[in-house]
């Protein structure tokens, strides 16, 4: 039982910081600290991610005819691990590397691949995910927007009507995957098909929503009879819920960790706060919320360890990481919570220059709620922990043999 | 990486389990469970003394299998899973573990040999009366050698031959070898919420008291004593807790209410869930502290404590849940849910209280980011 590297992570890990430490040195040289959501900042991220691509560690476990590092899933682990020290992280690949493009991979014919995958690694294109449906989000599988085959030809092209919603970065993105229903007369897992489209198309509208954090990072997106070519569906026509499984399988992998302060930011303000009976950090109900939070944060470090583990003994990794957004998110609310509470009256305060850290834990406090509900709300992680770990039955399903058309609604 | 158990490791766990179901059935539990005259089981506790596992962690030179203590926290596993009735936590995770690391040579020629074949059960004998010791309210006293004083509760007291007892001398706070077979020792044996395992009350009038180490730092060597047996400790939590989720799972999927099995009701599937997430954070803390037992790092405090906070925790939560899971059955006498419920509070209190800890924690992590 150790963490130690093998010889080789060794030798991997030593070439990747070196190469980290020159390349975000050269990278801030030309680009500054630019602010987040501003063009200078996605043309930054742009940058960082054609140097990655160009020096093999753009999707690192990807074979390198397609752009990708040809290396290992501990090899990117270990990648992963640096370039968080090395402090250059942005955000805009996350949803189209880790989820659409490998959907792409997965089911898009050559041609398609060829034209694609290599610029998405470098960067250049970026993807986003159009799934949720004011219809349906943890039930995606509800979702309404309709694509119709114009004319009896088998490979005649598809016009699409409908609406998405809650899709991050629509607005700056080039290309998307979208679920779409194809046959309204079967049951609703059945009738679903997968398209890549052009976000590009006169006939996608995108329409930021305010987000009660304050930035609007996601979409509604509009189609109005967008047509596509059936050289741009991804998998077989009604096998759209067996595409989606694919992208949902590889989300569990990209989100997960978590941004914003941690148990030592917490005891660093406790420290010099003073509460009723002396300093914050004496108070004694903080101190026992403080060994809970500094518990579940190694808790979720070294079962990272134990999926590093499994991945550096060739194994398949256990099911143990799908605790990690649960336990994540929640604290991340509830560390914020606290930190704000014990800045008292002046806890209200939102001004970076007033509030203390610049005003992260009311920061981490307003987005916290996002990261509970964004890629599978806590209820449908549990339930995900409940069958699919711990083989429980699923939930009672009114709705399984019924034709999608006849389905009950609500609002 | 290699943060998990070797595939030795693992063997060595299996193997364990494969013993522990066929020799600690829940019916021998249930032997110490409703005799109010054994406070343990002694034929199980012969044959883990042949199985090595006494001095699974004792060097070869002192008759034991010289295996590092990752091994140990794999038996510990496997014995929390089966709720063994033996006083193992008190004899190789105390009493064996502060010789090794602090006895004399003298004192491991005697201890450690003896305890390797079964022959020898230790206690560690701290707490004076309800709440927790303080060097100003510790009252047990050794002059000229010779203990006098009271100490309740001693988990496995009334089965152990040697004792670690806390006790000032000359008003420096010492700890103390005492043989309970040497008189100027009365044992009383005490009911408790768990009575698979022993409790006593020993009252010392004259005993003999020979030093377990010298510079009178006796608060200081406690704790260092309990963090090596609190990561010990919480793989046997783990290893109930498991266990409590996996009885709550089987009763839950072959168990029919409204038409259907109740572990397909949403409140028991979310309940099981939420216990597997905390098993898993306890888990990821314990081997945290398995590396750092068995290396002897120095981040073995903030270790140790997080693994016995984690594992309290988890304990509890399925203990507690997993009756609830079995309804009106889990109340009962007969079904095994009270055996972890009740083990849970002994494993939880045995060391420390999770309160204790989590102070402890915090302490270690202001001197951490101070320093
Ligand atoms: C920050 C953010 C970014 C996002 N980015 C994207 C994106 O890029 N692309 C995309 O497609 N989507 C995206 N989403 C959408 C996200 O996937 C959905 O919001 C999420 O799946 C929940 O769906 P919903 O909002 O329709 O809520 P609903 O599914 O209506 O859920 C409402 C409540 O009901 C509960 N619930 C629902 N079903 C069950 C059940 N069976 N059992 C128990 N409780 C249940 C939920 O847990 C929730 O508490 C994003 C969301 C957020 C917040
Ligand atoms: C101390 C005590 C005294 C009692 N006295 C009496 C008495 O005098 N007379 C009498 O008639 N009975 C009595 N009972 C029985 C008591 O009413 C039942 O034990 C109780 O209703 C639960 O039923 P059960 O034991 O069959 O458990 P089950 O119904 O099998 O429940 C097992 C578990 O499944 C859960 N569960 C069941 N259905 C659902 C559902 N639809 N959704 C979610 N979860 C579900 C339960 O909450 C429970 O956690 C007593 C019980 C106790 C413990």
């Amino acid at each position: 039982m150790d963490f130690n590297d093998s010889p080789e992570e060794i030798a991997y890990r030593e070439t990747a910081r070196a190469w980290l430490v020159e390349a975000a040195a050269a990278h801030r040289a030309e680009h500054g600290e630019p602010k987040p959501t501003t063009p200078e900042h996605m043309a930054a991220g742009k940058a960082w991610q054609a140097r990655k691509a160009a020096a093999g560690y753009a999707c690192i476990t990807w074979p390198a005819g397609v752009g990708g590092g040809g290396g290992t899933p501990i090899q990117s682990v270990i990648f992963g691990q640096e370039e968080a020290k090395a402090g250059v992280a942005y955000g805009y690949f996350t949803i189209g590397l880790g989820m659409c493009v490998p959907t792409v991979m997965a089911f898009a014919n050559d041609e398609t691949k060829q034209r694609f995958v290599s610029p998405a690694v470098k960067g250049e294109e970026i993807w986003c995910q159009l799934f949720s449906e004011p219809a349906g989000g943890s039930d995606v599988a509800a979702l309404r927007t309709r694509a119709v085959q114009d004319g009896p030809d088998p490979d005649g092209d598809w016009v699409i009507n409908g609406q998405k919603v809650w899709t991050t970065g629509a607005h700056y993105c080039d290309y998307g995957i979208v679920l779409v229903r194809t046959d309204p007369d079967v049951p609703k897992h059945k009738g679903l098909t997968m398209f890549w489209i052009d976000m590009r198309d006169a006939a996608v509208a995108c329409r930021p929503i305010h987000q009660m954090s304050g930035g609007r990072e996601f979409n509604e997106v509009y189609f109005t009879d967008l047509r596509v070519k059936d050289s741009q569906r991804l998998g077989a026509v009604g096998d759209g819920w067996k595409v989606a499984l694919v992208t949902l399988m590889n989300e569990r992998l990209a989100v997960g960790g978590s941004s914003g302060p941690d148990y030592r930011q917490v005891m660093e303000l406790a420290r010099g706060l003073s509460g009723p009976s002396g300093p914050a950090l004496k108070d004694n109900a903080f101190r026992e919320k403080l060994a809970d939070w500094y518990v579940n944060s190694q808790g979720l470090k070294y079962t990272r360890f134990r999926t590093m583990t499994a991945l550096s003994r060739g194994q398949t990794p256990g099911p143990e990481s799908s605790i990690g957004k649960i336990i994540a998110a929640n604290q991340m609310q509830e560390m914020a919570n606290t930190a704000v509470e014990a800045q008292g009256e002046y806890g209200i305060l939102t001004d970076p220059s007033l509030a203390p850290m610049e005003a992260a834990f009311q920061a981490s406090l307003m987005w916290a709620p996002g990261l509970r509900i964004a890629g599978g709300t806590d209820e449908i992680l549990k339930n995900i922990i409940a069958e699919r770990v711990l083989g429980l039955p699923g939930d009672v399903r009114v709705d399984k043999d019924v034709a999608f058309k006849d389905m009950p609604t609500g609002r | 990486m290699d943060f998990d158990y070797s595939d030795d490791q693992k063997f060595l766990k299996d193997e364990a389990r494969k013993f522990l179901a066929a020799r600690c059935a829940p019916s021998v539990v249930r032997g110490v469970l409703d005799d109010p005259a054994k406070s343990y089981d002694a034929g199980l506790w012969t044959a883990v003394a042949e199985q090595g596992w006494l001095g699974a962690a004792i060097p070869e030179d002192y008759n034991g299998l010289g295996l590092g203590r990752v091994e140990l926290c794999a038996i510990a596993e496997e014995l929390g899973r089966a709720v063994a009735p033996i006083p193992f936590a008190s004899t190789v995770y105390v009493l064996a573990e502060a010789v090794m690391a602090y006895g004399t040579a003298a004192q491991k020629a005697a201890i450690l040999p003896r305890i390797a074949v079964g022959e020898l059960i230790g206690c560690l004998a701290v707490s004076e009366g309800p709440g927790a010791v303080t060097p100003s309210s510790l009252s047990a006293k050794v002059e000229g050698g010779k203990l006098s004083g009271v100490k309740i509760p001693v988990t496995d007291g009334d089965a152990a031959d040697i004792a670690i007892v806390l006790a000032a001398e000359s008003g420096r706070p010492g700890l103390f070898l005492v043989d309970l077979r040497a008189g100027g020792v009365k044992v009383e044996t005490l009911e408790s919420l768990d009575p698979t395992r022993g409790v006593a009350r020993l009252t010392f009038d004259g005993a003999t008291a020979d030093r377990l180490e010298e510079s009178g730092r006796g608060f200081e060597l406690l704790q260092a004593i309990l963090d090596r047996a609190a990561v010990l400790l919480a793989f046997e939590q783990l290893g109930g807790a498991d266990r409590c989720l996996e009885m709550a799972r089987e009763y839950a999927l072959g168990r029919y209410a409204f038409g259907r099995v109740i572990a397909g009701y949403q409140a028991m599937k979310h309940k099981m869930a939420d216990m597997y997430v905390k098993n898993e954070v306890a888990r990821s803390n314990a081997y945290y502290g398995a590396w750092a037992l068995d290396v002897d790092a120095p981040e073995l405090p903030t270790a140790a404590a997080a693994a016995r906070i984690a594992a309290s925790d988890a304990f509890w939560f399925a203990s507690k849940e997993s009756v609830q899971v079995h309804g009106g059955m889990g109340f009962t006498w007969d079904v095994d849910c009270h055996l972890y419920y009740r083990r849970s509070r002994q494993l939880a209190l045995v060391a420390g209280s999770p309160k204790l800890w989590k102070e402890r924690l915090v302490s270690e992590l202001e001197k951490k980011n101070a320093a």
